[in-house]
């Protein structure tokens, strides 16, 4: 099984257990005040964030002027989930260093992402990475395999985070599951109806910031209850784990080399494919400001996966065995993806506590918010204005994306429901791995390889994304934990290897032998396109306010 | 964009030397960061044992130097590539931009 699967079992197995954390009935308990006061400064932040939201460029890119230190936190923001938060210090809890290797596996993307991609994504691209997928193509056929890929990509990762977040609050604050789920929906459908890009980067800034700041307190309160020494740390680790030294090795989590490589291959060039954080791109004013974000991300992501391991030890060191956290039969008062929250309680009491419930929340708002955003961007910008309607005013796209941020909200809200009690373990895995397989190859063939046409991109892309589909359903997460047959018809949880190995051959193959007029046109335009991804000439500007 | 600008722009040194420096490091720092990662991945997948190693004290195995190495290394990197760029690539932009009057 892999962390997705972990990760969203033991979501979902909260709602199941139906536990609430130190409820002592009062209405103004420290999580409910920090809670209010974190929807409250939202709120306001969407208020003036929506003054200044008026054009298709606002709405889409925060009108291009996020600074590149700013961009840099929000897309920390936007890829730092709930769910890696919960999800890697709960995978170190219980299994010790091999939370380690996927904390690893969801950084090394961000390297790729800056040397081959941010500079050309910010010089070629408007307001959605189809904008560059699509630069010297046939607009139609490119923009619909764009946004189906792109939508499919955001429902899955929106599903898991919202059934994630509904557990995770009815937990946390004692709500009932529908009510947690709504309250994220409405709150999402107002920073982005309203606010926009600029809404939803601050919200991603703030939430940033808040992970940041409640992580560093956990990892040198655990440090500082061990006498700030690494050695006393995992001492204590080890003598209280059931696994004992076996934490600090290897585990059973990789088995065999193929699926190492391939499920490498699914966080790395799957989140070189994600969406909403290519879209992220987009909001800074030029290539420079890309790149800046890129090295900014990278440092803040690397330093919370690193803060995410001491944690996990420490809640072994300081969670375990006490029994304030567990239940009578020996299990996790809220379910197993609690260890964080228990060590928040254990180092800085009720008050600490709500302040890491609160950013547990901020954490799933400022996700599902980028992501909300990218889907509706692909119906808007990509459908509407690109393929069903190209003499749309901009007002009219603008109008139709906030319509398509409701749709997408309510859906939101509805598919959180629907799934609550279904093993939806694969999805965010099923989500990376198509990432990887459809925009990804498909935005990296259009930027490095003259021979590229359209046929070869639609035809590839479409082959990556069914390949993914088809090869995660037949695997062990869908047939057999899913479906419930006995035996998996593909023996990969990560067929990535494959399914990008697919999508490359099939780009390759379907545009060498495009011998059409239009394909030779589509070649002699790469040079103009190189041309402009190199040096920015041409290229989107800021708008000026 | 016109062609006879394409052309022109194709044509000057300052450009040329802006493509092949700005590949060739995005390359090398790629292939360094891949070679790091799968390296990483299959010395778990062909010898965990490795891992076992104690290189500090009675519990800090190798395995610890070597992942939050490779969180470091892939920060490092980036810092690399920004630095470089700031320093060379945005002045030899500046050139081919003042040289096509764009």
């Amino acid at each position: 099984m892999n962390l997705f699967a972990r990760c969203a079992i033991a979501l979902t197995s909260l709602t199941a257990s139906g536990a609430v954390l130190a409820d002592d009935g009062s209405f103004f308990q420290p999580k409910t005040v920090m809670f209010l006061l974190f929807v409250l400064a939202t709120l306001a932040l969407t208020y003036w964030a929506a003054q200044r939201t008026k054009t298709a460029k606002d709405f889409y890119t925060a009108g291009g002027g996020i600074t590149g230190f700013q961009n840099g936190l929000a897309i920390a923001g936007d890829y730092m989930s709930a769910a890696s938060f919960l999800g890697i210090t709960a995978l170190v809890y219980a299994q010790g260093y091999d939370g380690l290797i996927y904390a690893i596996g969801f950084l090394v993307g961000w390297p790729i992402i800056m040397f081959l991609m941010s500079e050309r994504l910010r010089n070629l691209g408007k307001f959605t990475f189809a904008d560059v997928a699509s630069f010297r193509f046939q607009q139609t056929p490119i923009r619909v395999f764009s946004a189906l890929a792109g939508i499919t990509i955001v429902l899955l990762y929106l599903i898991a985070q919202m059934v994630g977040a509904g557990a995770l609050i009815q937990t946390l604050f004692g709500m009932s599951f529908e009510f947690a789920v709504v309250i994220v929906g409405v709150l999402i459908i107002a920073y982005v109806t309203f606010g926009g890009m600029l809404a939803t980067t601050w919200v991603q800034i703030i939430k940033a910031v808040l992970l940041l700041f409640g992580a560093t307190f956990m990892a040198v309160g655990a440090l500082y209850l061990s006498d700030f020494s690494f050695e006393t740390l995992f001492q204590s680790a080890i003598d209280k784990h059931a696994k004992g030294e076996a934490i600090m090795y290897v585990g059973g989590l990789v088995k065999d080399p193929i699926s190492a490589i391939s499920l490498g291959i699914a966080l790395m060039f799957g989140t070189a494919g994600l969406p909403h954080i290519l879209m992220r791109f987009f909001t800074v004013p030029n290539a420079k400001e890309a790149r800046k974000s890129v090295f900014y991300a990278t440092g803040f992501i690397g330093y919370f996966y690193i803060l995410t391991f001491i944690i996990g030890m420490g809640a072994v060191a300081f969670v375990l065995g006490n029994p304030d956290y567990f239940n009578a039969d020996g299990s996790m008062i809220g379910g197993k993806n609690m260890p964080a929250v228990h060590l928040a309680h254990a180092l800085g009491g009720d008050f600490f506590l709500g302040f890491i419930s609160a950013v547990a929340f901020a954490t799933i708002l400022a996700v599902v918010a980028g992501l909300t955003l990218a889907g509706a961007s692909a119906i808007s910008h990509d459908i509407y204005a690109n393929v069903i309607n190209r003499n749309a005013s901009e007002k009219t796209e603008v109008m139709v994306s906030r319509v398509a941020t409701v749709v997408l909200g309510i859906l939101a809200i509805f598919l959180g429901i629907a799934f609550q009690s279904q093993n939806i373990a694969f999805m965010v895995g099923l989500a990376f791995t198509i990432a990887a397989s459809t925009t990804f190859p498909v935005l990296i063939m259009s930027m490095y390889w003259k021979d590229m046409t359209t046929r070869g991109a639609v035809i590839g892309g479409y082959l990556g994304l069914i390949s993914a589909v088809v090869m995660v359903v037949m695997g062990p997460n869908v047939w057999v934990q899913v479906l419930g047959n006995a035996q998996a018809i593909v023996p990969y949880s990560n067929p990535a290897l494959f399914t990008v190995a697919i999508a490359f051959a099939g780009i390759w193959l379907f545009s060498i032998t495009d011998k059409s007029e239009r394909a030779q046109r589509e070649r002699a335009l790469f040079d103009a396109q190189f041309i402009r991804s190199q040096t920015g000439i041409g290229a989107e500007k800021a708008s000026e306010h | 964009m016109n062609q006879q600008q394409i052309e022109k722009i194709k044509s000057l040194p300052q450009y040329q030397q802006l493509v092949k420096e700005r590949s060739r490091l995005a390359w090398q720092l790629t292939f360094i960061m891949l070679i790091a990662y799968y390296g990483f991945i299959l010395l778990i997948a062909f010898a965990p044992e490795v891992f076992k190693i104690v290189v500090l004290g009675n519990t800090i195995t190798l395995g610890f130097p070597l992942g939050v190495g490779l969180i470091l290394l892939a920060f490092a990197l980036t810092g690399i590539y920004v630095r470089k760029a700031n320093r060379d690539f945005d002045r030899m932009n500046q050139e081919i931009r003042d040289e096509v009057q764009l």
